[in-house]
């Protein structure tokens, strides 16, 4: 089973519209949507929950009051700065459990936390495993691991061939979680400045990871001067570049019926995406 | 300037909006991937390591009885019968190991995890992290710009995508939240999550809706009357935009766009007056 990572480093360069779109050339896949914190795959796959799953993770640190002896050992212990006269800022408390662990008057609690709530549904693309991390919380690192080992279970269940994978922005510990033991990694850059920058520094990261990659530029013809740019990076890398795909305002407006660019329409930009799906399948070795 | 969704302009607007404040800080706190730079060009001035502390073993004194693994709540110690493997990219420098260790075998020392950059473009003060390739955590590099900034100067913060704890850190404690977002599906759905944040967070917030297209905004103000949410500004969809930006130009070289984003920073001002004086009754 081979496992596919659609990743960017910045964001909004079309790591969702690329992703669904695959889903719908892909046949016999499992989805999953790592990018926990501002998930949107959903729109496109409009799925169908069949299991909703609580995400447990870290703890909720609490004082009571009336045990504390006001003895200050709590607030000379914690690294964060959590502690107030009053009680602990859940926003800058990380959850160590060092103050609980110390305090003499034992008024501490430590209570297991729900950060959120992952899901197993149906698509008309394949099963489809998901997440929602709730506003603010941390761990989104975690809640990618439990979303992707859920994929592979499903994946075996299934007998699927292949896990596409939409993964997060950044570089930190969602996106690490993201990618490690992929088969491969489909890196959406755009040709604007952030863009370039961006994919350098993600390129680095699945380097580090020993993730192989492949290139895909979107908007291209944005500024073919910055392709050209992009394709010469990659040559000199030995990256292949995967696929090009044009700016059109035929994307937006599949994104606004919340439709997959292939499914929404028969022109240039859908030739271009199956394009990319086989030269993804050649890259990546995928059946 | 925030927004939950990756790419909808929180750099541009962020950036933009500095080129017109006047004296004014800009900080870059999306230290996953910084792009401020690329668009204001500072000159960098200083700049220095931020390191977090990690646990280091004497092996003579441990005599593995793995209190340190059970304490750590981030999986970043693993005792065996004859070894301690330490893993200090899953530390979070809490102390706890070193605090709890019965034969005091562990010490503390500093691992770089990034560095943080000063500058300035004229009037406007930069500064921005970077986090190094690998590290999984930016929330610190996040508390350690905003520990730099001087009080009595705007500040313009560049936040991460996202809604999770780099988006936190950097929101935290803020005056007014400018959430930028773009009438597809997919920016309403982050807007809707990037608001529940700052409700979260009890902060004040308006929107900026970029890329607008004629009549494909109504859903978003639709909720953001819902909501009672000022629209701030909305900025047109416009390929020429999109190719200067592509070039690391900015909006403001054209003059229609300089006092556009002058009008908004009179505007966040007034909200914000409004709010604070709100808060106050």
């Amino acid at each position: 089973m081979k496992q596919l990572v659609i990743i960017s480093g910045k964001g909004g360069t079309g790591k969702t519209t690329v992703t669904a779109s695959l889903a719908s050339l892909a046949g016999n896949a499992v989805l999953a949507d790592c990018d926990v914190d501002a998930a949107d795959l959903h729109i496109l796959l409009q799925p169908y929950t069949i299991l909703e799953h609580p995400f447990i993770s870290g703890k909720i640190v609490t004082k009571n009051m009336p045990l504390c002896s006001g003895c200050g050992l709590c607030i000379s212990v914690c690294r964060f700065d959590a502690h107030t006269q009053t009680g602990i800022n859940p926003y800058d408390c990380e959850g160590c459990g060092l103050c609980a662990r110390i305090c003499p008057e034992n008024a501490i609690e430590m209570r297991d936390k729900t950060c959120g709530s992952w899901f197993i549904s149906d698509t008309k693309y394949g099963k489809f495993i998901h997440a929602r991390l709730h506003p603010g919380e941390e761990n989104s690192g975690k809640l990618v691991t439990c979303v992707r080992k859920a994929a592979i279970n499903m994946a075996e269940k299934e007998s699927a061939d292949i896990i596409l994978i939409d993964g997060p922005p950044g570089i930190g510990c969602p996106l690490i979680a993201s990618i490690s033991s992929c088969t491969g990694a489909l890196i959406v850059t755009e040709p604007t400045v952030a863009g370039i920058h961006d994919m350098k520094r993600i390129l680095e990261v699945t380097a580090h990871f020993n993730v192989p990659c492949s290139i895909c530029i979107n908007k291209w013809d944005i500024n073919p001067d910055n392709t050209a740019d992009i394709e010469a990076f990659a040559a000199q890398n030995n990256i292949p570049v995967s696929g090009k795909i044009p700016f059109d305002t035929c994307v937006i407006d599949s994104l606004a019926a919340k439709k997959t660019v292939v499914e929404y329409t028969d022109n240039h930009i859908s030739q271009q995406i199956r394009f990319l799906w086989q030269q993804i399948k050649t890259i990546f070795s995928i059946n | 300037m925030a927004s939950g969704k990756g790419g909808t302009g929180k750099t541009t607007v962020a950036v933009n909006l500095a080129l017109v404040a006047g004296k004014v800080q800009y900080v870059d706190c999306d230290v996953e991937e910084p792009n401020g730079h690329l668009f204001l060009k500072p000159k960098i001035d200083s700049s220095y390591d931020i390191g977090i502390a990690v646990p280091v073993l004497d092996d003579e004194l441990c005599n593995k009885c793995g209190i340190c693994s059970k304490v750590c709540e981030f999986n970043a110690i693993a005792v065996f019968a004859k070894s301690v493997l330490i893993y200090p990219e899953l530390c979070h420098g809490c102390g706890a190991c070193i605090h709890l260790c019965p034969r005091r075998a562990l010490r503390e020392s500093t691992r770089c995890i990034g560095v943080v950059e000063r500058g300035h473009i004229g009037d406007i003060a930069f500064l921005h992290g970077i986090l190094k390739i690998g590290e999984p955590l930016a929330p610190p590099l996040i508390r350690a710009l905003k520990k730099d900034f001087s009080e009595k100067i705007p500040v313009i913060i560049d936040a991460p995508p996202g809604t999770s704890c780099p988006v936190v850190a950097t929101m935290r404690n803020s005056d007014y939240v400018v959430l930028v977002t773009e009438p597809t599906p997919f920016g309403l759905n982050d807007l809707k999550l990037a608001v529940a944040l700052t409700e979260e967070l009890s902060l004040p917030a308006g929107v900026v809706i970029n890329k607008t297209r004629n009549g494909d905004n109504d859903s978003i103000e639709q909720f953001c009357e819902e909501k009672n949410l000022p629209v701030l500004i909305k900025l047109p969809f416009d390929r020429a935009i999109a190719t200067l930006y592509s070039q690391g130009k900015n909006f403001i070289e054209n003059p229609k766009y300089a006092q556009l984003f002058k009008e908004l920073f009179k505007k966040i001002r007034k909200e914000y007056d409004e709010t604070a004086c709100n808060h106050k009754r």
